[in-house]
């Protein structure tokens, strides 16, 4: 103890701050908040001055669109959730309840399922416009992969939100996905039986199915969190792909890019709204409206129109691990994209083959769409083999091998040069109503 | 001298540290299991496990469905020639290879009793339906045999045959 003492008193002491208070730029009361909890300057920084290129098109705004969609799936989840009874016997009824008692039910309700749909539709806009415009690529792959991350959370939360219902579509697809667990070796029906609490899908399934549809759609909040802080980190991506240098190739978020997703979420709303009040069961299927019946499957059972792709890889392959893990691979190997692809180029404007893949790969998603819905027999089986066969080939064959034979198109040195080229007409992107 | 301290200490914090995570370890052991294990059935299920089925009334040729454990049992009493067409059948010709004997009770060919569901992804197969003749699951298209073994389609096994018993010559009691 002593020899401590006298050794460090020689020594020269850090001054320690733990009191960070202060520093901030407001005065008045929003001055002593924000010196205390210092998020109305990080607002400013990240919303206000932040600096986006200012090619950015209208595919750019989905991510607000999404945030939008996730705030009003909340608002209306809460409200159902204040009159669902998440009981076998209670269920459906309880949802009819909804549909015919309470104020504003069939509003909410119809607007809820509706909302799981178009949520589906702009995240596949979303990723769409990141496999186009290679927004995968270095700095961005941790994005990317949050971004994955929270599309699996999405379709854990929509399955298990489709099954509240209870209705036989909801039963039978509780059933058939998880029994996607017995494929597991060995364990598998352990886990199916822990699943379920019972030894088939029943109460104490559709109980805790309610429980998890909740909470997966917390973790979506948290998830999309980390995505846009490492947004505001790497900074958004653009049409070139090119990074901004200087002033002249940005503008402020706000107002240009809030002004414009403004826009771009109040068309997308009001063509959701047109759907919710004109064809409000369109997407869904009318066997949902029958109760849950353990004794008998309905003669077509079919997914939501969302997972049509990937159920349709799953039934492509005859043997049930190997279904599965294809299905599940289909979806995760979108994780290795930024390592599968390493063209130094980011935009498929100037990458020539491989903008020829990715409209390939976009008929092929819908093409596998159109076959998760049609019997699995005859010439839809050999399409749906072709189909899943393509979906792999186009990550494991032709992203590397694109990559290597490709020759880029010249590109401009700029953002502001792009733009430049582009009222030459000297390159052509694809145009979402806007100019 | 100051080395020897020094040694002596860290063999009493190495303890301290062993202990420490042991203790650690095992209250967390306790502490997960129990949220893991409500998850699985509870005794109230359990307790719902069998079920007797009186069989006088089903004639030659035709099925029944009884629920068990929440899941469809089906119990057929098969014609002579399905259980002929059963029987002959040879074990290289199937999936998941299995007599047809092994599949019923001795002396009791005519009652076939299986779990009726697809071993696929738990659909509810339809009788008398599919190449076989046994039952057609509609859900991916998986064929059962007149013995419920899988033939054509992409479930990997047989339709389970449920622990049961005959307790009277027409009456049995599953589970
Ligand atoms: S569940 Fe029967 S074939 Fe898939």
């Amino acid at each position: 103890m002593n020899d401590q003492t006298s050794k460090t008193s020689k020594e020269h002491f850090e001054p320690v701050h733990t009191n960070k208070v202060g520093g901030s730029p407001f005065t008045g009361v929003t001055g002593w908040i924000d010196n205390r909890l210092p998020i109305i300057r990080m607002f400013r920084h990240e919303y206000l001055d932040f600096q986006v290129p200012k090619s950015l098109s209208y595919f750019w705004s989905f991510g607000g669109i999404l945030t939008i969609c996730l705030v009003l799936l909340i608002v209306t989840g809460i409200s159902l959730g204040m009159h669902y009874k998440p009981d076998a016997n209670q269920a459906f009824d309880s949802v009819e309840k909804i549909m015919r008692d309470v104020n504003f039910g069939w509003l909410i309700r119809y607007a809820h399922m509706n909302l799981a749909s178009f949520f589906f539709i702009a995240v596949y806009l979303h990723i769409f416009r990141g496999l186009y415009y290679g927004s995968y690529k270095e700095p961005r792959e941790l994005m990317w992969l949050l971004g994955i991350v929270i599309f699996f959370l999405m379709m854990a939360t929509a399955f298990l939100g489709y099954t509240l219902p209870w209705g036989q579509m909801s039963y039978w697809g509780a059933t058939v996905i998880t029994n996607l667990f017995s494929a597991v070796p060995l364990v598998g029906d352990f886990i199916v039986t822990w699943l379920w609490g019972d030894y088939a899908v029943g109460d104490a399934a559709l109980n805790r199915f309610y429980v998890l549809h909740w909470l997966i759609a917390f973790l979506i909040v948290g998830v999309v969190v980390f995505h846009v802080i490492a947004l505001h980190i790497v900074g958004s991506n653009n049409p070139s792909g090119i990074e901004p240098k200087d002033t002249r190739d940005t503008v402020s978020f706000s107002p240009f890019t809030t002004s414009k997703d403004l826009l771009a979420m109040l068309v997308f709303l009001l063509i959701f709204v047109a759907v919710m009040m004109y064809a409000p069961n369109y997407l869904g299927h009318p066997d949902n409206y029958i109760p849950a019946n353990p004794m008998v499957t309905p003669a077509h059972i079919v997914p939501e129109w969302y997972f049509l792709p990937f159920y349709a890889i799953l039934r492509s392959i005859p043997d049930k691990l190997m279904g599965v893990i294809a299905m599940v691979s289909s979806i995760a190997v979108l994780g290795l994209l930024p390592w599968l692809d390493f063209s130094k180029v980011r935009s498929s404007v100037f990458r020539p083959i491989w903008k020829q893949c990715i409209f390939l790969f976009v008929l092929d998603f819908f093409v596998l769409m159109y076959i998760g819905g049609a019997p699995a027999e005859g010439i839809y089986l050999v399409i749906a083999r072709i189909g899943t066969a393509f979906c792999f080939a186009f990550f494991f064959i032709l992203a590397p091998l694109v990559s290597i034979i490709e020759k880029p198109l010249p590109m401009p040195t700029s953002i502001h040069e792009f733009e430049e080229w582009k009222k030459q007409g000297k390159i052509k992107t694809i145009k979402l109503f806007n100019k | 001298m100051s080395e020897i301290k020094n040694k002596d200490k860290t063999t009493r914090r190495d303890f301290l540290t062993t202990v420490t995570a042991t203790v650690g370890a095992v209250g967390v052991g306790a502490a997960v299991l129990p949220v893991i294990s409500q998850m699985n059935p509870d005794s109230s299920v359990k307790a719902l496990a069998s079920i007797e089925v009186d069989l006088s009334k089903v004639k030659e040729g035709q099925e029944i469905t009884v629920l068990w454990r929440g899941k469809p049992v089906f119990i057929k009493r098969r014609t002579k020639e399905e259980i002929q067409k059963a029987q002959q059948t040879n074990l290289k010709d199937l999936k998941d290879p299995q007599e047809d004997k092994l599949r019923v009770k001795k002396g009791k060919d005519e009652w076939l009793v299986v779990v009726g569901v697809c071993t696929h992804l738990g659909c509810v197969p339809i009788g008398g339906k599919g190449d076989y003749n046994g039952w057609f699951c509609p859900c991916h298209g998986s064929h059962y045999d007149t013995s419920g073994r899988i033939r054509k389609g992409p479930a990997p096994t047989n339709l389970e045959v449920p622990q049961y018993e005959f307790v009277s010559n027409d009456k049995i009691k599953i589970g």
